[in-house]
């Protein structure tokens, strides 16, 4: 990770002296906040029971309630306030017992009542903090606010047609916001800390937080100031940052625009800006002057919600071994690398499966070595997330086993992985049906040998004449001969016996 | 003629044992609409056949006995908010004038379980805001005492189709007074319960922290059994109560004796009409003569209860009311240039006057900057309110009071006062901030023969002192109603 100060290079701009842009750009810091949507896991929406699964056909996972029907009224989903609870928690935050919520009101066709239900007079979590890590060490950054709130349904605009289309699958859905102190002075803090709530919340299984499918969506709010100065400068909000190198442009960008207004004796105005990933470039979207007055009041529908002390300590309990504990943990309990403990813990999915299957096989580094090898590489290939693995700790450890005891070769695991990674095969049974055991008979396995070297007399003569790859050659065709079922350093000890 | 002036539990006795059927008092009932409606125009929208066919369904059930309910066969008029499924349901208003539901409103469900049968939706004022049922988009409903004048509001459909005998019992919303003071305008009995007493889901919102499904009905009886089918918990409704004490036909017994009764002076003040006044006082001695214990008190704050009222019902309006906005269902402007001009013109065409001016009022003390001076400031009255009412029912059972302090305007009256006709709210609507349960009983009439309410308000959950009251003031009054 770079300093903050060294991104202060990017401030060079065209026509002017770069050691002048450079002192210039020197006087000013970077000050950000951050609004973090996230849309939790629950199985069904926040005031209805309508799923909340991801891509049915258009309205079908709607009801009167989430299309704002008239009559219709809101009844809360517990495990929203769950899950809630235990994010705010994880997060350090007061816990507000006695929580409303109120209604956000504005026009827009993919908001069916024309209000939205958030929290504004009294969320349910405040004044938290995450605790990240950056090139001076540790450092805080405060959480103002987490409150929970409905996401709006999708508009689609058909261009063909000249109308406009609404979707409320989405309508309902279950988000927080978690609003962060303006604590972060650089994109680098921005991306620590975002990962930080990622895979605390991925850990509370909340949310899977993938921010490339809008299940974290990240709004910056960035303001700059002279070194030293007490106030904050005039902020600007930036919006649709789908992934963390986009924040990292945005910020950049956005940075060197204010400093350049200001240093040119203009004023940067409060308002909401919109990146444009593809452009590398934002536009505002609307001024302060512009904004809407939301009339924010308690919702009379909802009754409020008292948060008890039980209520509290069960969610308490509930809470996870989170990553930072983790890695201590396995620095204590596994002999395995940093780097792969790193790995590992960053996704919980991954950690469970690493140490669901060391605890059958007792085998900590070739565990990790599956995972940071062939995982990775698949993962990798189908644009996967460790989230996505399926295959199970049984069959792992049972892979591990059949090449352990030599029952295949590595190429012959690899190729099982593969399918298991597919389909979570149990490897034994695909094994036996594939006929892929490696061929431990000596008689058998000479015999092929000897007919490779009778068929190969060039390679022989190669070998012979001191060409040692030769033999490399005819350990290939001896493992081709045998349809790969053969342990190559037995075929190769072999071959050296007999030339 | 006989069967009309049936009570609704009279008439499902005189079904079940075999005296009437369940199609001849519908039959009974269409022509009696047949022979009123013209005049009076309680109704919005009546689907004959349905009815009919209904009522044939219900008939069959009843003599299979597999439909015993308590309003078995008993044709009934729903007020135009609730949403009933397959049948218009339109507010009064322009904007939801084409609005047929997929759903039926709790309330309406729960009716129908107990064998009840619809004859159609009853005129109100638009979206319930109004006092006389003059705001309607379909046209105003007169009285049935007097065609001059105006049934009350915004339930006046429901309580003139009572009144007249177009309906064997109704159901109506009541925000600030919407059952209670038309049913004291058009002589029947109505009852807001306990917020939280009858599921709002299906009730299209107007105040929603205010609003409460109640019976207008010939009777008190009637009302006991009407209520005891609405009321229970409903999980669609977050406001919903548990609550077992429920059977409020137990509280049908002749007793007064030793009930404390308090007379509020505030309420017998300026602005009073005298007729009104030596009416209900003179009920208030009734109750002394048949051994309650009656006595004057200051409530207090009783001035204040309309610009509360005002501010919180028209603040959860404003909001309550965007969802009108021309996009999923109802009206939408035909011509419009753009999203934004679209709502402007559905909204400015689809919705009336008095509706606009309470959006307007809404939006205003919801705004930045006003949020505080005024609806803020209206919840903590609200809460000043609800306690002055649980100081008065430390010591009273009761509160006896007028339901209006006139009896009904002539039509057209109002409308250019909106300022006065909220004024005439002054009796009910701290009942809806409290919570309270109130109901409204005839206790005679004025010198023009317009009827005069007796209100009976009581504590949170105790529908049954009212019940009891009114039951046994019923009797010491004896009949009362239109001749027909």
């Amino acid at each position: 990770m770079r300093s903050c100060a060294a991104r202060l290079v990017w401030s060079i701009r065209k026509g002017q002296g770069r050691e002048m842009a450079l002192q210039s750009a020197k006087q000013y810091e970077t000050v950000i906040g951050l609004e973090v949507h996230v849309e939790l896991a629950t199985r069904t929406k926040i005031f209805c029971g309508c799923s909340t699964e991801f891509g049915g056909a258009p309205n079908t996972h709607t009801c009167p309630v989430c299309t704002g029907m008239p009559g219709a009224l809101p009844v809360l989903n517990k495990q929203v306030v769950n899950y809630a609870l235990a994010v705010g928690l994880a997060t350090n935050c007061e816990i507000t017992r006695y929580c409303k919520f109120d209604r956000k009101n504005y026009f827009y066709p993919d908001n069916p009542q024309n209000y939205q239900i958030s929290q504004l007079y009294l969320p349910i979590c405040r004044n938290g903090y995450v605790e990240i890590e950056t090139p001076a060490g540790k450092k805080a950054v405060g959480i103002h606010e987490i409150h929970m709130e409905e996401d709006a349904g999708k508009l689609i605009h058909d261009e063909w047609e000249d109308c406009s289309l609404v979707d409320y699958n989405r309508s309902g859905v279950p988000l927080i916001e978690i609003v962060s102190e303006p604590d972060m002075r650089c994109a680098e803090e921005v991306i620590a800390y975002l990962e930080k709530l990622r895979t605390t919340i991925q850990y509370l299984g909340a949310s899977d937080c993938k921010l490339n499918e809008g299940s974290m969506r990240a709004d910056v709010n960035l303001s700059v100031r002279k070194v030293g100065a007490p106030e904050l400068g005039t902020r600007t909000e930036m919006k649709n940052l789908n992934s963390f190198r986009a924040i990292t442009h945005a910020i950049e960008h956005e940075r060197e625009r204010q400093i350049d207004l200001l240093l040119s004796g203009q004023q940067v105005i409060q308002e909401t800006r919109r990146w444009d990933d593809t452009k590398e470039y934002s536009y505002a979207m609307r001024s302060k002057e512009d904004a809407q007055d939301y009339r924010y009041f308690p919702d009379p529908d909802l009754v409020p919600v008292y948060i008890s002390d039980e209520w509290i300590a069960e969610i308490r309990n509930r809470q996870p071994e989170f990553r930072g504990e983790k890695m201590a943990r396995y620095r204590e309990e596994f002999d395995i690398p940093e780097y792969d403990i790193g790995i590992i813990t960053d996704s919980k999915h991954m950690a469970d499966l690493f140490e669901e299957t060391v605890a059958i096989c007792n085998a900590p580094k070739k565990v990790s070595n599956w995972l940071m090898g062939e995982t990775l590489r698949l993962l990798k290939e189908k644009g996967m997330d460790a989230g996505d693995i399926r295959f199970s700790p049984q069959n792992l450890a049972k892979l591990i086993a059949l090449v352990d005891s030599k029952a295949v070769n590595s190429s012959v695991a690899k190729d099982v992985f593969a399918v298991m990674f597919e389909e979570d095969v149990d490897p034994e049974q695909y094994v036996e049906e594939k006929g892929l055991k490696t061929v431990n008979d000596e008689g058998a396995l000479r015999k092929t040998v000897e007919e490779v070297i009778a068929s190969n007399p060039q390679s022989v003569e190669d070998y012979r004449n001191g060409k040692e790859k030769a033999i490399g050659f005819l350990v290939g065709q001896t493992m081709k001969a045998m349809k790969g079922k053969a342990d190559p350093a037995a075929v190769n000890r072999i071959l050296k016996e007999l030339l | 003629m006989e069967l009309l002036s049936y009570g609704a539990v009279e008439l499902a006795t005189a079904i079940k044992e075999g005296k009437a059927t369940a199609v001849e008092a519908m039959e009974a009932v269409l022509s009696r609409i047949d022979a009123m409606e013209e005049k009076i125009n309680a109704y919005v929208t009546i689907d004959r056949d349905a009815a009919l066919e209904e009522a044939q369904e219900a008939q069959k059930k009843i003599e299979a006995g597999v439909l015993t309910g308590v309003l078995a066969g008993v044709p009934m008029a729903v007020k135009d908010n609730l949403c009933t499924e397959g049948m218009l349901t339109t507010c009064a208003s322009k904007i939801l004038g084409n609005f047929v539901p997929a759903f039926s409103a709790e309330a309406v469900v729960k009716l129908k379980q107990a064998g009840a049968v619809m004859i159609g939706k009853t005129n109100m004022d638009e979206f319930a805001m109004g006092s006389t049922t003059e705001t309607s988009a379909f046209g105003e409903t007169k009285n049935p005492w007097n065609l001059e004048y105006v049934p009350g509001g915004s339930s006046g459909g429901s309580a003139a189709a009572v009144a007249s005998n177009e309906c064997f019992f109704a159901v109506g919303s009541d925000t600030g007074g919407s059952i209670r003071q038309p049913a004291s305008f058009c002589g029947v009995v109505g009852l807001k319960p306990t917020y939280g007493t009858v599921s709002r889901y299906g009730l299209i919102a107007y105040g929603s922290s205010l609003d409460q499904i109640g019976p207008l009905t010939k009777n008190v009886s009637d009302c006991a059994a009407v209520l005891e089918v609405l009321a229970g918990h409903d999980t669609k409704d977050s406001t919903s109560i548990q609550r077992e004490d429920t059977d409020f036909t137990s509280a049908l017994v002749l007793d007064v004796a030793g009930l404390r009764i308090g007379i509020p002076r505030d309420y017998f003040g300026e602005g009073l009409d005298p007729e009104v006044k030596t009416a209900v006082l003179a009920a208030a001695q009734a109750f002394a003569a048949a051994g309650a214990i009656v006595e004057e008190f200051d409530l207090s704050l009783v001035e204040y209860a309309i610009p509360t009222y005002y501010t919180i019902a028209a603040a959860e309006a404003s909001s309550n009311l965007e969802r009108f906005d021309g996009v999923k269902y109802g009206y939408r402007t035909p011509e419009f240039d753009g999203l934004h001009n679209m709502y402007k013109k559905t909204r400015s065409e689809g919705f009336g006057a008095e509706v606009k001016r309470r959006i307007m009022l809404g939006s205003f003390v919801l705004s930045s900057g006003y949020y505080d001076a005024y609806y803020l400031k209206a919840l903590k009255v609200k809460a000043m309110i609800k306690k002055a009412f649980d100081d008065a029912f430390a010591n009273y059972d009761l509160i006896l009071g007028p339901v209006a302090p006139t009896t009904a305007p002539r039509l057209g009256e109002s409308l250019s006062d909106p300022l006065k006709m909220y004024l005439g709210d002054i009796y009910t609507i701290s009942v809806n901030l409290a919570g309270l349960p109130g109901i409204s009983v005839p206790c005679g009439t004025d010198k023009k023969g317009l009827p005069i309410g007796l209100q009976l308000i009581a504590d949170r959950f105790c529908e049954k002192k009212l019940i009891q009251a009114a039951y046994t003031y019923e009797k010491l009054r004896g009949a009362f109603g239109l001749e027909h």
